[in-house]
């Protein structure tokens, strides 16, 4: 067993994970899920949000068996190694408000860091931008981490707190394989609740459940056992010049592309990528404030998943901010939109107006708290 | 004089930086007192990285790492 924890603590250990990644994303859209969105846990959050009607845009709803993978993966890592520590009580409310930012930033982008190496290794160059963004956001973090931003300590808690999470995925699992209708179905065929599938657009498209729940716990496993972030990968160069982290970052982006070009999945260009939209901009500022909410609250979308699994009640915290932040994405018509062409003429897409608002506040809340969360040295 | 750093409860990459500054004020040994192995892991290779030596121990399921020239 110390072996085996040697190795996943190594270099070698984060790199197997993002060749993990790099390897089973593509592979789960060749498998049913949408186009260089193998996965995105930025998305996949957005599309259960949609499932549970908390938002009701029809086409990105379904319950992702990727997520409560990564979760309970995480779980069984934890508790096998001996490292299930519930935990809580470092400024839940505050990571609360950073995860919806940090999912209204990414959905303006439309993805997570892993969907941005992922849509880099399909060839949608606008993920360049969106790579940018997430340093710069990451950087202004790193920036008040040295002038003493600190969320506070958390606290040793009762195993209920660290079962919370892990219980939620459960019925989610058990929603997604029941999949109950108490209203019946509309003409259309979709679902009246009290779950809601999509029967179109990228919510609809899914690789099987049981693929999709297993790559979600071995990477799950992994990652936790690997402490696999890309803000941390980002953030431990910037802050002390750590290239740990990073190399499973790396390994991932060149793991996904090879594997893309096998499968026939590489397609080079900015516009009219699949569910993503050229718009430069907002493409970069979107980033910058999920960046920016991630660096604030200590780790990506995915690392907060595989910290619940842990016990960490303050990344549930996260996960449900980022879970509610995709409600009001939707509801508020935040989210942007993809590029189309409408009869033979590009439409380029983005965020409307209120979403380059959303940004903006994210943004001012974000260096609110950075600014107020610091201890006087 | 030992230099005592408790960052039990901290979430990275707190326990790095509160680290990094015990070893920049140059006051050895320095004792870090972390809860998760996450963190262990991080302050253990910060450390080591820094060119000292690390002495880990396990006290009441928290750890106590000494950092040493």
């Amino acid at each position: 067993m110390s072996t085996l924890n040697r190795f996943f603590a190594s270099r070698w250990g984060v790199i197997v994970a993002g060749a993990a990644i790099g390897i089973l994303a593509p592979l789960l859209q060749k498998w049913g899920n949408p186009k260089n969105m193998g996965i995105c846990v930025a998305c996949f959050e957005r599309d259960i949000a949609g499932a549970l009607g908390l938002h009701r845009a029809a086409v990105v709803q379904y319950i992702r068996p990727e997520i409560i993978g990564f979760v309970l993966g995480a779980l069984i890592a934890a508790l096998i190694f001996g490292e299930f520590r519930p935990r809580t009580g470092s400024a839940p409310i505050i990571r609360f408000v950073l995860g919806m930012f940090a999912m209204i930033g990414a959905l303006v982008f439309l993805g997570c860091p892993w969907r941005a190496l992922l849509r880099l290794a399909g060839g949608d160059w606008n993920a360049i931008l969106a790579l940018l963004g997430l340093a710069v956001g990451i950087a202004i973090g790193v920036w008040f981490l040295k002038n003493g931003y600190n969320l506070g300590r958390s606290y040793k808690a009762k195993p209920v707190v660290g079962w919370i999470m892990p219980g939620i995925m459960v019925v989610l699992l058990l929603l997604v394989i029941f999949q109950p209708a108490f209203y019946g179905f509309g003409e259309d065929g979709s679902r009246a609740g009290p779950i809601f599938f999509s029967v179109k657009g990228p919510g609809s498209l899914h690789a099987p459940l049981l693929v999709s729940l297993t790559v979600g716990l071995v990477i799950g496993f992994l990652a936790q056992r690997t402490r696999f972030c890309t803000m941390g990968s980002i953030r431990d160069v910037i802050l002390i010049g750590d290239t740990h982290l990073i190399s499973g970052m790396g390994t991932l982006l060149v793991v996904a592309f090879v594997v893309n070009l096998i499968l026939g999945q590489f397609s080079p260009g900015f516009v009219t990528q699949p569910v993503a939209h050229s718009n430069h901009l907002w493409n970069f500022l979107g980033m910058v404030l999920a960046g920016l909410a991630f660096a604030l609250a200590g780790g990506c979308p995915g690392r907060q998943l595989f910290m619940a699994g842990e016990g960490d009640g303050d990344a549930g915290i996260f996960v449900l901010g980022m879970i509610t932040g995709a409600a009001f994405a939707h509801n508020f018509n935040l989210a942007g939109s993809p590029d189309a062409v409408v009869e033979g003429v590009l439409k380029v897409g983005g965020p409307s107006p209120y979403g380059m608002a959303a940004v903006i506040a994210g943004l001012v809340v974000c260096l609110v708290i950075g600014f107020t969360m610091r201890e006087k040295s | 004089m030992t230099t005592i750093v408790d960052a039990r409860g901290l979430s990275c990459p707190q326990p790095v930086i509160l680290t990094r500054r015990a070893i920049q004020a140059g006051e050895f040994p320095i004792e870090v007192l972390v809860e998760t192995v996450t963190s262990r892991e991080n302050v253990r290779r910060a450390a080591e990285k820094a060119g000292l030596q690390v002495h880990v121990e396990e006290v009441g399921g928290e750890f106590k790492l000494t950092i040493t020239k």
